[in-house]
């Protein structure tokens, strides 16, 4: 078995990104992920695979940077926090548009505006509902661990590819910058040029006289041509919504109420669920591991076992709606949440459930 | 076994570090571990903490509001967390700087006069080191081989050669250690 290694969830981001043959990395620092471009700029991965690192002159910068890798069928990918991410949108919409995998991770701060370094979970509906302009949704993987800062980075250019999509990994400040021990993987080679060519023969890698050239736009003036995209997109998100959704159950079986939580929450919510169970009541504990797609189904068998539900962030309450929707009304669905940075303890969320429940 | 502990200080002290080795200890017999700073305008100067904690099981919560231990290496750490120690819990401290002692009569308390006796050994970084020394002869969770080790994967190779000076270090906070 692999030598395990205590790192923060920053760090985990980082080498996961050198030892899963990633391309490159492009990005700006801020608080609370800053750990990410450092650990790269210290391993220098581009004295060993080849891994461009860069330091852009800003985020929008970064993100277009993006745009251009991955147009070449590389895999690239970028990290920051809120409000750099918001920097990033337009591009994020871009890349959707014109159909380009890549990477985005964003280690959450409290907002809005400059906000507050300390974690969050207030960029729910930014990442999950689209956060750029138009008719779009990116793949959304929310770890829970430093474990999982490191598995979701090969996990989340897999399916990047699969769908040919922006990938997004939401983590917040807890998981960025908390210690644990991570398990890592081999070192993976980069892919050459001619499995580039073999994987994406959509990339712009140099015409050549036995194909078309390739035509990377996020732009279609011809209305019914741009219709077209459009469904294809739109189809894309309904076969995620079929193949690729990701949660975890915590004594769900015999639960007659349920918590909802994603990332750093979700740790403590289990918490909750032990306490709960010491004093005799039947709580259980969904952690959505995808927030597109999001476990709709799961929440939807569910709901005839119990008599209510509650959704815990560190927002005002953003995945709660999406939890509404599926239960449309049948049982009471509760809100918890913390703002402005503040990380509630499982006594505090465990008195809002009983609360919640009386 | 499951031990929560916070350890708070003035950033400088080397309370991220004592956690971090601790954290390391721990993984070195294969337990379970997390270490979650405070990381916040803190970390720029004034005051700095870290919840450790060791466990055989899987640990769900990282962020917790009630310790089995609290070190306490400030005043402000002591207003902070002296009420956050369990019933029956830890408190170790360092006197120098406390103006206002721990009264709780529920929990064990110690002292240990680690920026004293650092002093006295000519090495002011040797601080955490000694803290954590009066912190294991209290609770001793890990064995200095482990610790050892620990210290091995928490600093980098080029300062391997400080070891011994911190194991001696460790070896005085365990001596000097004083139950209240």
């Amino acid at each position: 078995m692999a030598e395990k290694i205590l790192m923060k969830g920053n760090e985990a981001i980082a080498r996961a990104a050198i030892h899963c043959g990633c391309d490159g990395y492009f990005g700006y620092p801020i608080t609370p992920q800053s750990e990410v471009m450092e650990t790269l700029m210290e391993e220098m991965p581009w004295e060993t695979t080849g891994m461009v690192v860069l330091q852009a002159e800003s985020e929008t910068s970064s993100i277009n940077m993006l745009y251009g890798g991955a147009s070449c069928g590389k895999r690239v990918m970028t990290s920051s926090s809120s409000p750099g991410i918001s920097l990033m949108c337009e591009g994020i919409s871009y890349l959707a548009g014109a159909e380009l995998p890549c990477l985005v991770v964003n280690v959450v701060r409290g907002g809005p505006g400059l906000g507050t370094i300390q974690p969050g979970q207030g960029d729910y509906f930014q990442m999950v509902k689209g956060g750029g302009h138009g008719d779009y949704k990116c793949i959304v993987l929310a770890p829970a661990s430093a474990q999982d800062m490191y598995d979701f980075v090969s996990k989340a250019f897999d399916l990047a590819f699969k769908y040919r999509t922006p990938a997004i990994i939401l983590s917040d400040g807890v998981i960025g910058q908390m210690m644990e021990k991570v398990e890592m993987s081999e070192q993976k080679p980069r892919w050459t040029d001619e499995e580039i060519k073999k994987n994406s023969p959509w990339a712009c890698t140099g015409k050549t006289n036995d194909r078309k050239q390739n035509i990377i736009t996020s732009l279609a003036l011809d209305a019914a041509v741009h219709e077209k995209l459009n469904e294809r997109l739109q189809a894309k998100y309904k076969k995620m919504e079929e193949e690729d959704v990701l949660f975890d159950s915590y004594m769900t079986e015999d639960a007659e109420h349920l918590l909802v939580a994603y990332g750093s929450m979700s740790r403590i919510c289990q918490s909750v669920v032990e306490t709960a169970r010491e004093n005799g009541i039947k709580l259980g504990l969904l952690r959505p591991i995808t927030l597109f797609p999001f476990a709709n189904k799961e929440i939807d068998r569910l709901v005839p076992q119990l008599k209510s539900i509650m959704s815990v962030e560190l927002s005002a309450g953003q995945m709660v709606e999406d939890v509404r929707l599926v239960v449309n009304g049948r049982i009471p669905v509760n809100f918890y949440g913390r703002l402005g940075g503040i990380v509630p303890s499982p006594e505090e969320v465990y008195e809002a459930f009983v609360k919640s429940i009386k | 076994m499951k031990e929560e502990i916070i350890i708070a200080g003035f950033g400088g002290q080397g309370v991220l570090s004592m956690g971090k080795i601790l954290a390391y200890s721990g993984i070195m017999q294969d337990q379970e571990v997390t270490w979650m700073p405070s990381y916040g305008p803190e970390m720029r100067g004034g005051t700095a903490n870290v919840t450790v904690i060791l466990s055989d099981k899987p640990i769900s919560s990282p962020i917790l509001n009630k310790f089995d231990t609290a070190v306490i290496l400030n005043q402000q750490s002591m207003d902070k967390f002296e009420g956050a120690v369990k019933p029956g819990g830890l408190l170790i401290y360092d006197p120098n700087g406390i103006t206002r002692f721990p009264e709780r009569k529920d929990i064990t308390i110690c002292s240990i006069a680690a920026a004293e006796e650092s002093a006295l050994l000519g090495n002011a970084k040797a601080f955490n080191m000694i803290v954590l020394g009066a912190y294991l002869k209290m609770k001793p969770i890990v064995s200095m081989e482990n610790v050892i080790k620990g210290l091995k994967k928490s600093i980098p190779e080029r300062h391997h050669h400080l070891i011994p000076m911190n194991e001696k270090a460790i070896e005085i906070g365990m001596e000097k250690v004083q139950v209240l």
